[in-house]
Order: C-alpha cells, then structure tokens, then sequence
C-alpha cells in the first residue's frame, strides 16, 4: 500500500549495530548469568550454545529473510510480511503479535529503561554516598512507591519515564537515521562500559573481603558460574532454561527483525549479517554478562549471599552499594558505567520497538514518521502509566509475562512453521541465500525445517505444562508410575487461572493480606484486559489495511507465495 | 578459580570472541554489490 518512498539503512555497520541492539538489553547482563548458576553453573554453556546453534541462528535466518522478502513488496511489519508469504488470510493476523508484541513489551521495558536513566542521574549527584546496602534496597522500594518522592521531585518515577518515552519517541521521529545514529553510539559505549566493569569483575579476586565477610571472594562467584556440573545436562529443566535464555536474548519472535531487514536492498545479504549480530549480542552476554554482576557482588558479599539473592533485582538494590567501595570517584564513574551501559542496551532495544508500528502505518495509512513516532510514544504512554502507578499490584509482571513471554514463543512457532512449511524450504532457502556473502551450511536446511520448529514447540509446551517445581524428571517418573501430571501454577494453564493467588487467597488469614491479594487479583484482570484491547485494536487495524488493500488491489497481492 | 572453571570460562569466552570478531571482520571486507541495472530509478538522467 506504501507509496512513500521507502527508507533504507545507511550503512551496513549501522544496520548489524541496530540488529545487535535490538538484540542486547538487560536480559544479557542480569538474566544470563541467573540462569547459568540456577541451573548447572558452566555445564549451562553447553545447551546454550547448542540451543544458540539450533534455535537461535536458524530463527535470525527466517526471521531476516522474511522481513527483506516482505520489504521487497513495501511491507514493513509482520501482519503483510507473513500474508505476502501465504494465501491464507488468517496468517496476516497471526502477524498483528508482530506489531502488538512491542508497543505493550516498551510500555514496561522504557520504565525498566528510565530506571537506569534515573540511577545515572542519582550516581552523578551522589545519592548513594554512604548508604548502607538495606537503604540502597530501600532506595529502589521508595522509587517505584510513586506516592513517596525521594529527591523532592513529586512522581519522580513517572516524570523519568515519560522522559524517557519522550527521548525514544524524539530518536524515532528521526527515522531509520535516528535509529542508526543511536545505535553506533550506544553499542560502542556500552562496550566501553562493559568493558571496564567486566575487568573489574575479573580482577577483583580477594581484594573486597571485609570484617564482615571475610571469606568473600571474587573467584568463588566465577567458579560458582563456570564450574560444570554435568548431571544437569541430562535434566529437560536446564535445556528448557538453555532453550529460554537463547530465544529471549536474540529478541526473536518480536517483529523487530522482520521490521528491520525489511529496509535491506533485495541485492543486499541477510546470512552474513545475521550471525555478525547474533554473535555481537553472545559476545556481550556470554563474555561480559557474566563478568560483571555475579563476580562482583561475591566479592564484597560473599558467595551465600548470591546464592540467596541472585536475581533482577541486583542491579538496582546492589550494584550501587558495591561501587560506594571502589571510593568517591570510582564509585560514581562505576555507577554513571553500570546504569549507563544498561540504558544504551535498554535505549537500542525499545527503538527498535517502535519501528513496526511506524512501518505499518505508513505502508498502510500513509502516516509520516512524526505521525508514526508521536503516535507510538503515545500509545506506549496510556499503556505503560498503568505498569508505573500499580507496579506493585503487579501491572508490570504481567505484561512481561503475557506480552514479553507467551506471546513471543507463540510468534516465533508460527513465523517457523509458516516459512518452512506454508512458504516452504526450498523457496526459504533460496531467499536466504539470495545475495548472501556466507556459504551457509546445507545441514541447516534440515534444522530449518525439522528441528527448529520442534525445539520451539517444546519451549512452547514445555511453558503450557510446566510441572510441578519445574521437575521434570520427577513429573514423567510420577505419569509412567500411573501418578499423574501435577501442574506448577507457573504453567499458562494454570496463570490464565490465577491458581497461586486464589490459593494465596484461601491461606490468607490476615485481613491486610487478603486485601493486598484481592488487590492484586483486580489488577492482573485489568492488565490483562488492557493487553487483550490492544492486540483487537491492531487487529482491527489490520483488517481495516486489507479492505483498503483489496479496494485498490495493491500490486503486493498478485506477490503472494511467489519466488523472489 | 578452579582449573575445570577457568577451562570452560576460557574457551568459552574465547570461541564466542573470535567468532565475533570474524563475522564483523567478513562484514567490513566484503565488497559493495552494484546496483542492479534494471531499476530505471537508478539511472542517471
């Protein structure tokens, strides 16, 4: 439908940094290595990297070479990128997750992003002099607490995030330019960044014992990473966690890639490119995630204290408290590092969430990229204020959790199935080879077809039926047994059902608590209307797209299911 | 560290670095296409 003159990427480095900081956000350095200790130290390398191979570099693949063949018939987002690919009208719906997927995951990620926008500012000035690490944790409860202002700014929160929406949507109203401009800053800085943190980590050793924690150890935290404990690779757990971690670092299933390679020249290669940005994101995961955090905090805490407290939350309740030991300048320039590397993986990343909604609507309805930037920004405002103001009632988790989690896995299982079975391999292929500057094995043909679409049903069913404590080996014992299959309530079955809290609900004795959880069952239903809204809105959207389409018969329909 | 550890960090960490650092190496040194000749867009006029 687009009649505008269509953009395209400045230079092929800026594009590969744009795809790595789409793929590079703070996943890479609080998610990785969480994973990697919970779940069989350095055995964990091993099906990750396997999964990385069999999941993670075929999904790149399909994911680049559908957005330049939808690119090459004008289309920019996934609803019309997939339709183009079938004759079967529902699948352009299935691509409404494409677009639906990054407006509601930015609504809460540039809160996580305006975080560490905040956290640069308090390291500068010095917040954290002298706090113990209880008020630096506290620090953080107060933040999010949006009634308390901590620096006489009233909703500090909320005014750091909308300027944080108000930055993205300024970039993004520059166009692929801007984007490009914020990329070939950003990565380069947080390498810097990463760079110098991660040397700390490595080098710290013995130095942060104190009287308090004599035995702390930088040494223990990496060996605790790195140690194998070949048992676990025979556990499903680890290889679902192996499977998870891979997929959600890449940020497959999204639309984003799509939405980016669909401005590569049709002459230009997808191969070579997508595996220079997938292994620029292992790069920063694999080398300098898991040097910073999990060494650092073992160092001055010691290695229980990790144990206990390994998780998201580090990054904001602790890292500040570790770097007031560096002294006052180290301390701030550590602090202004950290949360400024986590701002330029979280600034790359939601740019590139605003990209397919700016793409289908000017494809669709004409919109310019002021009309499509304001308008993202808007979106993303009335949907993230309510992950803002009821964090705590748990707006937030469940967008991460439907929108962030779910609605990836099932993208990503369809965009694979439907380009290796509907569109068909040996059409794939070509289109993956076409203008490619890297012999890409044959084996991968066969990965392609067969196993990546079976790994990714297994993440999908391995999320549906999820047992009981993430046992895996206990739960099909128990079904041969003629036990049954008891479902964790971490499973979708049972979160649709909001199982853990009527349960937390029915224990509840205390009438505060049982208020607290009533609350909280209120807004998980809100937030979870609010998605579904969304998602009928942008389908609604796309309906609308293919009745104009069909009125002025677009060339791009007589395109479908044909050979590039 | 413990040698089995430092082993897996190593390698683990070098294998990823140089495949890096190939990849973006292949990226910078390989050529421009032309432009295709077909595109009357392209043409000069």
């Amino acid at each position: 439908m687009s009649t505008n003159q269509t953009e395209s990427w400045g230079s092929r480095v800026g594009l590969i940094l744009a795809m790595a900081g789409n793929a590079v956000g703070l996943g890479n350095f609080l998610r990785f290595p969480v994973q990697a200790v919970n779940n069989g130290g350095g055995a964990f390398i091993i099906p990750y990297l396997v999964c990385f191979l069999l999941m993670g570099i075929p999904l790149l693949w399909i994911e680049w070479s559908m957005g330049r063949f939808g690119g090459r018939s004008n289309n920019h987002s996934t609803p019309f990128i997939l339709d183009s690919m079938s004759k079967k009208a529902f699948w352009k719906y299935f691509g409404v997750f494409g677009i639906f997927t990054n407006i509601a995951v930015a609504s809460y990620y540039c809160y996580i992003e305006s975080w560490t926008m905040s956290y640069v500012w308090h390291s500068l000035i010095g917040t954290f002099d002298g706090m113990t690490q209880v008020q630096v944790a506290d620090f953080f409860s107060k933040y999010v607490d949006i009634d308390k202002s901590l620096t006489g700014i009233p909703y500090e929160a909320v005014v750091f995030y909308v300027l944080c929406l108000l930055l993205n949507t300024y970039i993004l109203s520059r166009g692929l330019a801007g984007v490009e401009k914020a990329a070939k800053i950003g990565i380069p800085m947080l390498l810097i960044f990463g760079g110098f943190l991660a040397f700390r980590g490595l080098t710290l050793g013995t130095s942060g014992a104190s009287a308090e924690v004599p035995g702390a150890s930088a040494w223990d935290g990496l060996n605790f990473l790195w140690t194998p404990q070949y048992s676990s690779l025979s556990d499903p757990k680890v290889w679902l966690a192996a499977a998870g971690q891979i997929f959600f670092t890449l940020s497959v299933g999204m639309g984003t890639i799509h939405c980016y390679a669909a401005y590569v020249k049709s002459k230009d290669d997808v191969a070579l490119n997508a595996v220079s940005a997938g292994f620029t994101n292992e790069f920063v995961e694999v080398v300098l995630g898991s040097s910073i955090v999990i060494p650092i905090a073992a160092g001055y805490l010691g290695l229980d204290w990790v144990k206990e407290n390994a998780g998201f939350g580090m990054a904001f309740q602790t890292m500040p408290f570790l770097f007031e030991k560096w002294g006052p300048i180290l301390s701030v320039v550590a602090g202004v590092m950290w949360f400024g590397l986590l701002f330029f993986a979280g600034i790359t990343s939601s740019l590139a969430m605003g990209t397919p909604w700016m793409g289908f609507m000017r494809d669709e309805f004409g919109w310019g990229r002021l009309k499509g930037a304001w308008s993202f920004g808007g979106i993303v405002l009335l949907l993230g204020l309510p992950t803002v103001i009821f964090f705590e009632h748990g707006v937030f988790d469940e967008y991460d959790y439907w929108a962030g989690t779910v609605s990836l896995v099932v993208f990503a299982l369809a965009e694979s199935i439907l380009f290796a079975w509907i569109f068909g391999i040996d059409k794939g292929w070509r289109e993956l080879l076409s203008g490619s500057d890297l012999q890409v094995p044959t084996v991968y043909k066969f990965i392609i077809k067969y196993i990546t679409p079976l790994m990714l049903l297994l993440v999908f069913l391995g999320a549906l039926f999820t047992p009981i404590g993430n046992d895996w080996t206990g739960a099909f014992q128990s079904i041969f047994s003629g036990g049954g299959w008891t479902l964790d309530n971490a499973s979708i079955f049972k979160t649709i059902a909001n199982s853990g809290l009527h349960q937390q609900l029915a224990a509840a004795t205390d009438p505060a608590e049982v208020v607290r959880l009533k609350d909280r069952l209120f807004y998980t239903n809100f937030a979870r209307i609010l998605l579904c809204l969304t998602f009928f809105a942008l389908a609604l959207l796309v309906y609308l797209a293919s009745v104009r389409r069909m009125r002025t018969s677009t060339p791009s329909a007589g395109l479908r299911n044909t050979n590039p | 560290m413990n040698s089995s550890a430092l082993i897996l960090m190593v390698l683990t960490q070098l294998a990823v670095t140089v495949a890096t650092v190939y990849f973006f190496y292949r990226v910078l040194n390989t050529p421009q296409k032309p432009e295709p000749d077909s595109y009357t867009d392209n043409d000069p006029i």
